[in-house]
């Protein structure tokens, strides 16, 4: 108590003379005022979330009993969590769900060099592959659930008249739900990455491809020598935002398949709900939180230090 | 030399013509949407696909979803609302937050800052049964407040304008404080219409997050009454199970109003991913 109340009591004042010290003490009170309400914001539904979470990992609880019902049982959450078969396969189907990334990175990174400077109407393309961005997951998942329809739907309806007697059933089926969801994902994924990398590409200075035409270098060449490396830091940022945000896919698996069939798509943010809100365990909901949270931790760290390695500049 | 800009141009003209076949087919589901909606319900299925229908049934099936049993106006307006409050106070809170950490000087800023910046990066989803635990304890759950608040108080969008704010040369400020203005004056005359332009392009993406988000209603709204359209649509879709014309003609009408700000607001919005490479 007795050192926090001098810490943060000495900051402001220390330094300055008088005069400035007043001033300063003006410049801190105004600095407050400014922040304040992020602050309070943060603090009140980020942080102390947080915390609690990490408390409530280590409970056993739920909603309906009071507070006081709390029990505190150590790691025995995680211990059950990593013996769960539904939780294992949430986060095998998490790591599945990786391999959308790289498929969307590289068809955008395609598109993008190609309306970048290969196409008129340049603006009419970024729009149209943009839509699928901007639309509502939740529409969109009912138009992709019409669409991939076993038996009625335009897509099996296609694939029977091209002479394909028992196309998959596509997210009914267990085999190929977790694909399609990955379709999907890879759909509406590229406007965005397609936007990120023109803008990459309109970074790279002209006349280091002037030079390799001089030098008579193909498109491929100059694709492989130039364009590829000069966008290493856009892919590299792309890749990490991308995978940070197959951790957080919720929205599809909740309008098309609430995780089934046979728990095929299940992930760990649905697990997470379902836990949490559906079978009221508050416990096992919260400790799937903090892998969630070191899980994403990691990979902002390794952006932190890849940013500075692996990336070619 | 003219002959190979010829060469040149048909060749791009080539490439327009299969870049545009292509996006055709990637914007088909929309277009199947679009086309849908304007059908009866018999002629959805119909295979080949019939893209534009034999029989218009536009104004039926818009009347339906729009003032029918499960009338979509109401939930229009809710999601108006809380779409538009949202966008409008985390702009205001983003701003100040902004300007307070790049043009004052004072001893905590640099670590309260890092604070902030270090709970971008905690998943929403980590926090999801506290903030639902506390909800419950303050009264906001189920209440249009409640979800304004979860979404108005946003360090990217602090971070995204402070970048801003930082551009402004601090000589604009010291002369203005030379003139005795305070920082709230220096703040509304100088610092926020100078970075406006910033501020529109925060607000557009704000928008579209806000009225697509379907997460955070399902988790922290229970009455009907109030739902957004994210929810109305999952619930409709239920009991219109098959009436798939219908469920078409309410997804478009859920896309429509982002289709418009897209349009309008479509040059920021790029510039504004491209800038930052931002994502909600």
């Amino acid at each position: 108590m007795q050192t926090t109340k001098t810490a943060t009591g000495a900051v402001p004042a220390a330094r300055p003379k008088r005069r400035g010290s007043r001033l300063q003490t003006k410049e801190t009170i105004a600095g407050f005022l400014f922040i304040g309400p992020m602050l309070i914001g943060v603090t009140i539904l980020t942080l102390i979330p947080i915390i609690a979470t990490f408390l409530l990992s280590l409970a056993e609880w739920n909603f309906v009993a009071g507070i006081q019902d709390i029990k505190f049982i150590g790691f025995d959450n995680f211990e059950a969590l990593f013996q769960d078969d539904k939780f294992l396969k949430s986060m095998r189907n998490n790591a599945l769900f990786l391999l959308a990334v790289p498929i969307y990175l590289a068809i955008s990174m395609f598109l993008a060099i190609v309306i970048d400077k290969h196409v008129y109407m340049k603006s009419f393309f970024k729009v149209a592959y943009f839509m699928p961005y901007i639309s509502s997951i939740v529409a969109v998942a009912i138009v992709w659930q019409v669409l991939f329809h076993p038996s009625a739907g335009p897509v099996n309806q296609a694939l029977m008249s091209l002479g394909i007697d028992n196309p998959p059933k596509w997210i009914a089926d267990p085999k190929f739900a977790l694909p399609s969801l990955m379709m999907i994902a890879v759909w509406t994924a590229i406007g965005f990455n397609m936007i990120v990398y023109i803008a990459g590409l309109q970074s790279i200075p002209k006349d280091l491809y002037e030079a390799a035409e001089i030098d008579g270098a193909g498109t491929w060449v100059k694709f492989k020598s130039i364009t590829f490396p000069q966008l290493s830091s856009t892919t590299f940022f792309l890749l990490v935002t991308g995978i940070i945000s197959t951790f957080k896919v919720f929205d599809l698996i909740a309008v098309l398949t609430k995780g089934g069939p046979l728990n095929s798509t299940t992930m760990i943010v649905w697990n997470l709900y379902e836990t949490a809100f559906v079978n009221l365990k508050i416990g096992p909901a919260s400790s799937m939180a903090v892998v969630l949270f070191f899980c994403v931790l990691a990979i902002t760290l390794l952006q932190w230090v890849g940013q500075k390695k692996w990336v070619n500049y | 030399m003219t002959t190979t800009t010829r060469t040149a141009k048909v060749r791009k003209g080539i490439l327009t013509a299969i870049m545009f076949a292509i996006s055709v087919l990637f914007l088909m589901p929309f277009l199947w949407m679009l086309s849908a909606s304007f059908k009866i319900e018999a002629e959805v299925f119909a295979y080949p696909i019939k893209w534009i229908p034999s029989q218009w049934h536009v104004i039926e099936n818009y009347k339906e979803v729009w003032v029918g049993k499960f009338p979509f106006y109401k939930y229009y307006w809710n999601t108006v609302k809380v779409t538009v409050l949202t966008t409008v106070i985390s702009c205001a809170v983003s701003a100040l937050a902004a300007y307070g950490f790049s043009k004052i000087q004072f001893a905590a800023s640099k670590y309260l800052f890092l604070i902030v910046l270090a709970t971008y990066m905690i998943p929403q989803q980590a926090i999801l049964v506290p903030q639902f635990i506390l909800y419950r304890q303050i009264q906001l759950f189920d209440s249009h407040l409640g979800l304004i608040l979860l979404g108005s108080f946003s360090v990217l969008g602090t971070f995204m304008l402070r970048q801003f704010f930082m551009g402004i040369h601090n000589e604009f400020i010291e002369s203005a404080k030379i003139d005795g203005a305070g920082h709230w004056r220096i703040f509304w005359k100088i610092a926020f219409p100078l970075v406006r332009p910033a501020i529109a392009t925060y607000a557009i993406l704000r928008f579209i997050w806000t009225w697509n988000d379907y997460q955070n209603p399902l988790i922290f709204l229970r009455t009907d009454a109030l739902y957004t359209i994210q929810l109305a649509m999952q619930k409709f879709t239920t009991i219109n199970g098959e009436f798939y014309s219908l469920m078409m003609a309410a997804a478009v009408s859920a896309i429509l109003p982002l289709l418009i700000v897209f349009i309008i607001g479509q040059k920021s919005v790029i510039e504004g991913i491209a800038l930052g490479g931002v994502k909600g």
